[in-house]
């Protein structure tokens, strides 16, 4: 009877499993593999008490990109533009959205209050910003969205006080029917020091494309840069963090090209040759050639 | 079967470097399936060291009997079992040659990794199966010999079933599996990683005069080069213009400006 007791899960394990699946959804494929997961785990409790805390993860982690309802713009649900578990600031035009994080839909939207928003000094520097990325974004990528946000310092009246930014960028495509999907996103952490004079910048970009017609192949890319620039007016500090800015993902777009010519040659031909290293089809016809030698090499002690 | 096509779904979906993860989930989950599911869902290959020839073998559920695995170069399992199935002395006198010539291959091929070949007997029909493996590690600190990878795996399993020998001829029926995983990695460029996994199959009926182990390498061989093919140019491809998509190379956003400048 050792059959009988075979080890059940308990639902705390279960709802840890169907957490790990749905946080390991592609871009894009939450939806699809919440589908699945309910079949698998058959169990309607368990799928919502795991869909609840790991739909709100999945959102932000993925920068997911919702409509108001009126259609009258967007908000980014992430970290940064997060009110409340279910509030998302849109600073542009200075809306909330409540967030129906496990449908992923924008429900409803309100203005924002005063102390949800950036000092006038803060903003005047945010929304330069604001307007040379949205510029950018819309040269650079077809359906690219992006937001800057204030994360520190979104008090301070004057000069004389520190604060960051945070740029964001995202661009998804989905395309399911051709078994397709994936992103683009960078962040740009933009620090004011003010005794210093300086603005030190921190990028984080993360490429990810998903392929799954008969099988399953994922690219996942990512890179990290630095760098830095003066402290100036907030037209004239827009103007030279978009460079910076347009440049280091232009150099990261070169190379992730780069790493795919590299991929015939060097990279892949690491893994398995395309011919073998005579260069023709293996012999099998002849292969009693090659158990003569060995038993050879064996006889002459040279095998290797 | 819906169940099964579900948790076929999910696995077609969950990131390649987590197979191993969502299959022991999955098989939690679903107690009733493990067999189907561990039929239908490849997992990376595992090696161990064979005492008596201190050579390594691959494992696989071909070459396991309880909790131990039988060694295609000394035949015995590790760690020991006392009444262990065993290939007929005929099957395995065919065994030891395929995986010498196998050898030869994979060195041809992959310039290092491991090879493994098992064969038994079917119990339904006289003709026989055959499982032929390799696992190649290509990171910088294995068999990578250029040092171009990071980190990089290659697992190919082949399963062929050759039919019962009529009128000088026998059908073979090969599925073949690689899973792979390449990851690049410098200072400008960041960490690029590609992984997946793939699976086809491929029939023929061929004459056995030239030797069971002939044929069955020749199909290995087209398949498996198929295979690394369609990796590299479809799938790898499919990657690329996703990426080229989401932001299109400055060059094709300036469309206009080039059949000017090139008139004569």
């Amino acid at each position: 009877m050792e059959d009988a007791e075979e080890i059940l899960l308990t639902d705390d394990q279960k709802i840890d499993i169907a957490k790990w699946f749905l946080l390991n959804s592609p871009p894009g494929e939450i939806q699809y593999v919440s589908k699945d997961l309910i079949s698998v785990l058959n169990d309607e409790n368990v799928y919502q008490r795991a869909a609840s805390e790991a739909f709100p993860l999945y959102n932000k982690s993925h920068i997911i990109c919702l409509q108001f309802p009126n259609r009258s713009g967007e908000v980014l649900v992430s970290s940064f533009s997060e009110l409340s578990e279910d509030e998302y600031l849109d600073p542009r035009t200075a809306q909330v959205g409540k967030v129906d994080h496990v449908r992923q839909v924008c429900t409803q939207m309100r203005p924002a209050r005063d102390d949800e928003l950036p000092s006038q000094y803060i903003e005047e520097y945010r929304c330069a910003l604001d307007a040379e990325i949205s510029k950018y974004v819309g040269e650079a990528y077809p359906k690219g969205v992006c937001s800057v946000y204030c994360t520190s310092g979104k008090d301070a009246e004057d000069c004389g006080s520190d604060f960051e930014l945070v740029a964001v960028i995202t661009a998804t495509r989905n395309s399911p029917q051709n078994f397709c999907n994936g992103s683009w996103s960078s962040i740009w952490n933009i620090e004011f020091k003010d005794e210093l004079q300086t603005v030190e910048v921190r990028g984080k970009m993360q490429v990810t494309a998903h392929y799954f017609e008969e099988g399953n192949v994922q690219l996942d890319a990512k890179h990290e840069c630095r760098d830095s620039t003066m402290f100036q007016s907030p037209d004239d500090s827009a103007d030279s963090l978009i460079n910076m800015i347009r440049h280091h993902e232009t150099e990261y777009l070169n190379s992730l090209q780069t790493s795919y010519s590299n991929l015939p040659d060097s990279t892949f031909k690491e893994l398995r040759r395309k011919l073998p290293v005579t260069r023709t089809l293996f012999p099998w016809h002849n292969t009693l050639q090659f158990s003569l030698t060995r038993d050879l090499s064996k006889e002459l002690g040279i095998e290797k | 079967m819906l169940m099964m096509e579900a948790a076929m779904g999910l696995m077609r979906r969950m990131p390649p470097k987590h197979t191993e993860t969502a299959l022991s989930a999955l098989l939690s989950l679903l107690p009733d399936h493990s067999s189907d599911l561990l039929s239908q869902i490849d997992q990376p290959l595992q090696v161990l060291c064979d005492v008596d020839n201190a050579k390594e073998f691959i494992l696989c559920e071909y070459n396991r009997d309880a909790d131990s695995y039988r060694s295609p170069w000394s035949n015995k399992y590790h760690p020991p079992l006392e009444e262990g199935m065993y290939p007929s002395t005929e099957l395995r006198k065919l065994e030891i040659e395929a995986n010498e010539i196998f050898t030869v291959y994979r060195d041809q091929y992959y310039e290092g990794g491991i090879s493994s070949v098992y064969l038994w007997e079917e119990d339904d029909n006289e003709g026989f199966v055959a499982c032929f493996l390799i696992k190649k590690d290509g990171s910088k600190y294995a068999h990578g010999k250029r040092g171009y990878l990071h980190e990089g795996g290659w697992d190919a399993i082949h399963v062929i079933q050759v039919g019962p020998e009529a009128q000088g001829m026998a059908h073979y029926c090969l599925t073949s599996t690689i899973m792979l995983s390449l990851t690049t990695n410098g200072d400008t460029s960041g960490t690029f990683n590609l992984s997946g996994s793939i699976r086809r199959q491929m029939k023929a009926d061929l004459c056995v005069e030239d030797g069971h182990l002939c044929n069955m390498g020749k199909m290995i061989e087209e398949l498996e080069g198929k295979l690394r093919n369609q990796l590299d140019q479809v799938y790898f491809g499919k990657t690329k213009e996703m990426v080229c998509t989401l932001r299109p190379p400055s060059e094709l956003l300036l469309p206009t400006a080039l059949p000017e400048s090139r008139k004569p």
